[in-house]
């Protein structure tokens, strides 16, 4: 009763189911104090709330009961990577203001990054130059990203939507092809999954499946009870990985549009995510300056990656191709290089002048792009 | 030939909420036959057919069985559509349950009468976006606010008001729900604190509009509801099925060993890498359609079946494999798979056809042999073919295609000559 009248005049369009913690409804005016509610209703939200959390140790214990080594114990026998020395390669220069994100291209030479001083530059990493410099319509970009086929890219940011340009339009000018908008928060995170797919993640705590074409969104995947700031593609492209302000990390199945797996853990905003490598493990980096090792198919977090002189958050990370390192980037204008199986530090790639905002590794794993709010990008090798 | 409508209705015929509206409508005839209107003495005049708030209030109450915050909701929600207009503070277009006086819209007013656009409404919306972008307009909006301005010279009085009220009235009617936490007012002023933990409970007459989520105390605010759905999943959660730590750290282990040697960073490339030697003919060597491919290459091949379908020239390398083999039509189907799975959506339909043709209608040139369920599965689904419609015949093809010719593959004389083929360039000694 209480939420059907309220649905005559505003439309919630959602056709995934979501983990039960509808965010959404956060956003309606529902009156939602206990106090509204009759004695019998309090009882019975009493009884829920018990449930829930013996459920919630029931989960924890299970997780307990499948820990049966720790990854110290099973990469005991691992030789220690040695320090790990990269220098910068090439400095590409070009942006007039902060660089908020960046994402290399499949063939490991051309990389897209977005200011906001209102431009999305695509670089030819080694010969520095800008094969295509675009101007954006809204200069408050937040993300980028690069399609796998190489024809497009998409950036978006404060404006709420994601834009979609053409990169090999027929007279060769680099047009608008779509604006995405339906989001009620900023665009924190984008990435494709072909020419006619992309999965975006928003401020207003919702990741939405698109379709390109018709610009239509075909799935919402609403779960997360704080803005989702970053997503990852699973190398199969059938899962992705959302992490968010409520300190929780989501798989989500792209074709059941369900949250399969969360993970908890950290104790501040999740800013960065990614994939490990072989796609069933996953890496996070927060605001508490740490990141975690969560592995997919037993449910639980393996591995913290902390150390006392770091004080700073972590804002982007990357894993290196065979998943030995991880190379994480943070406020302290320093790039820390972890190794995974041992979790010690084994290098730092100090270059910049201001705080790291965003770091990726090409796919042939050559080279580590940087890039930085002093407005340069470095390629690391 | 054909006749058209002198008008164009240009899309009018599909408006939004139009279906709810039309619902609405409904109830409102019965409110207006229902709550009594009668003569306000306001000093020495009188204003005829005017109801009060709170007889409104109390026939919604009374109507809808709900209570009383409810229809307060619902009559500002009738307030801020335009069926009932407040007489005395008409800048606030709220309902209050009290004695403030009230008058039904007429239904030529209503928003479900689905008016044709007509010029006047775009000189109106030209007028509105002059003030809004303070005279900038785009050169063809210019050009037609010019014309409009000369063709309906008589009433541009009216269309220029009608431009300010509506321009103002914008936020009047689009002001987020009472009580509830409004994005505007983050920021620097912070009239609302995102973080606090206010409980919702505001007394009822405050304008300032009060935080409802923060990150901290969630469970005061989750509404009963979502306790169930939570808790379902929580269920669901603990019957998923998990793997022993030990066997995915040692799975973990094993790929990053594996992939030891091909990892940039920690071990030298052949010839030389590009980034240090500024030679490129690393990525010569590697290029997609090279006859001759790296011994790493060929490596990773072997690592699994994943890798070697990923990388298009083992794909190639496959193929000739299966050739030789006559099981070519795996391969094929997976592939013809992944074309549906991320091609256009226009052409889905023709794809679904070509390949229930050549590769599972029985009898087919090159059909594939999988189970029977999974098959009845996929030809029923091809009536209605969408992108994932292939997704369980792909996957159990892949998993055949993984557990037996793969193996076969990495024994059989093709790979074994490719790997002798393979280049193993010296590297650069500058």
């Amino acid at each position: 009763m209480l939420l059907c009248l309220h649905i005559w005049f505003l439309e919630v369009v959602s056709n995934c189911s979501d983990d039960g913690s509808h965010a959404k409804d956060h956003h309606l005016s529902l009156p939602v104090s206990t106090g509204d509610l009759t004695t019998s209703a309090m009882g019975e939200m009493e009884e829920l709330r018990k449930e829930m959390e013996n459920l919630k140790d029931q989960i924890t214990a299970a997780r307990k009961t499948f820990q049966d080594s720790t990854l110290q114990e099973a990469a005991a026998g691992v030789t220690v990577v040695g320090r790990v020395q990269l220098k910068t390669r090439k400095t590409l220069r070009g942006h007039l203001a902060k660089i908020y994100a960046m994402h290399w291209g499949t063939d490991s030479t051309l990389c897209v990054s977005a200011s906001q001083d209102g431009k999305l530059i695509v670089w030819d990493t080694i010969t520095t130059n800008k094969v295509n410099a675009i101007p954006l319509k809204s200069s408050w970009v937040m993300t980028c990203a690069y399609a796998p086929s190489g024809n497009l890219v998409a950036c978006g940011g404060l404006d709420n939507m994601c834009s979609i340009y053409n990169l090999k339009g027929k007279d060769g000018n680099v047009k608008v092809m779509r604006e995405l908008a339906a989001h009620t928060g900023y665009l924190s995170c984008c990435r494709f999954l072909s020419d006619t797919e992309i999965i975006t993640s928003s401020g207003d705590c919702t990741c939405v499946l698109w379709d390109i074409e018709t610009g239509t969104q075909k799935t919402v995947f609403a779960g997360h009870q704080g803005d989702a700031m970053s997503l990852g593609v699973s190398p199969d492209f059938k899962f992705f990985i959302s992490g968010a302000c409520d300190f929780t990390a989501k798989l989500w199945d792209i074709r059941e549009a369900e949250c399969r797996q969360t993970f908890g853990g950290h104790e501040s905003d999740i800013n960065a995510i990614g994939f490990f490598p072989n796609g069933n493990a996953v890496i996070t980096g927060s605001d508490d300056a740490t990141c975690k090792l969560y592995d997919l198919r037993a449910d639980q977090e393996l591995l913290t990656y902390q150390d006392a002189s770091i004080m700073c958050g972590v804002t982007s990370l990357a894993p290196s191709k065979s998943g030995r390192l991880l190379l994480a980037g943070h406020d302290d204008f320093n790039v820390n290089i972890w190794d995974m199986l041992k979790a010690e530090r084994v290098g730092v790639l100090a270059g910049h002048d201001n705080r790291v905002s965003c770091i990726g590794v090409s796919s042939d794993g050559m080279a580590c792009c940087t890039g930085s709010w002093d407005s340069f990008l470095k390629i690391w090798n | 030939m054909t006749i058209r409508r002198a008008r164009p209705d240009r899309v009018q015929h599909f408006r939004p909420r139009m279906h709810c509206l039309k619902k609405l409508e409904a109830v409102v005839v019965e409110m207006q036959s229902g709550v009594k209107g009668s003569e306000q003495k306001l000093n020495v005049t009188t204003i005829p057919h005017v109801i009060t708030g709170k007889d409104i209030i109390a026939w919604i109450t009374n109507k809808m069985k709900s209570t009383t915050e409810e229809s307060e909701a619902f009559g500002t929600m009738l307030v801020a559509y335009g069926y009932i207009y407040p007489l005395q503070n008409h800048r606030k277009l709220v309902m209050c349950n009290d004695s403030s006086l009230y008058r039904f819209q007429t239904p030529y007013f209503w928003p479900t009468q689905k008016w044709v656009a007509v010029d006047s409404d775009y000189a109106i919306y030209l007028a509105k976006r002059n003030i809004r972008k303070k005279g900038m307009l785009e050169p063809y909006e210019q050009a037609h606010y010019n014309h409009l301005h000369e063709w309906l010279n008589h009433k541009w009085d009216f269309i220029v008001m009608q431009a300010t009220e509506q321009y103002k009235a914008y936020w009047i009617v689009n002001k987020p729900p009472r009580r509830t936490h409004s994005a505007m007012h983050n920021g620097l002023e912070l009239l609302i604190d995102p973080n606090s933990d206010e409980v919702c409970n505001p007394c009822r007459d405050s304008s300032v509009l009060s935080s409802s989520v923060c990150a901290g105390s969630l469970l005061q605010k989750i509404p009963f509801d979502t306790y169930r759905r939570m808790n379902l999943f929580y269920q669901q959660a603990i019957m998923s099925s998990k793997v022993k730590s030990s066997v995915s750290l040692g799975a973990l282990n094993k790929y990053v060993a594996t992939y030891k040697n091909h990892d940039p960073f920690l071990a030298p490339c052949l010839p030389s890498n590009p980034w240090l030697t500024d030679n490129d003919t690393y990525w010569t060597l590697n290029m997609r359609q090279v006859e001759v491919p790296t011994k790493m290459r060929v490596e990773r091949w072997s690592f699994s079946l994943f890798e070697l379908l990923s990388d298009l020239r083992g794909r190639d390398d496959f193929k000739v494999f299966l050739k030789k083999e006559f099981s070519g039509e795996n391969l094929a189907f997976w592939e013809a798979a992944e074309e549906l799975k991320w091609g256009t959506a226009s052409s889905m339909t023709s794809k679904a056809e070509t390949i229930f043709k050549t590769f599972l209608a029985p009898g087919a040139p090159r059909w594939i042999n999988i189970d029977g369920r999974t098959m009845g599965l996929t030809v029923k689904g091809l009536d209605h073919p969408h992108r994932y419609v292939l997704e369980a015949a792909q996957t159990h093809v892949f998993l055949l295609m993984k557990k037996d010719t793969f193996f076969r593959y990495l024994k059989s004389p093709v790979y074994k000559e490719i790997q002798k083929k393979a280049l193993n360039p010296e590297p650069h000694n500058f």
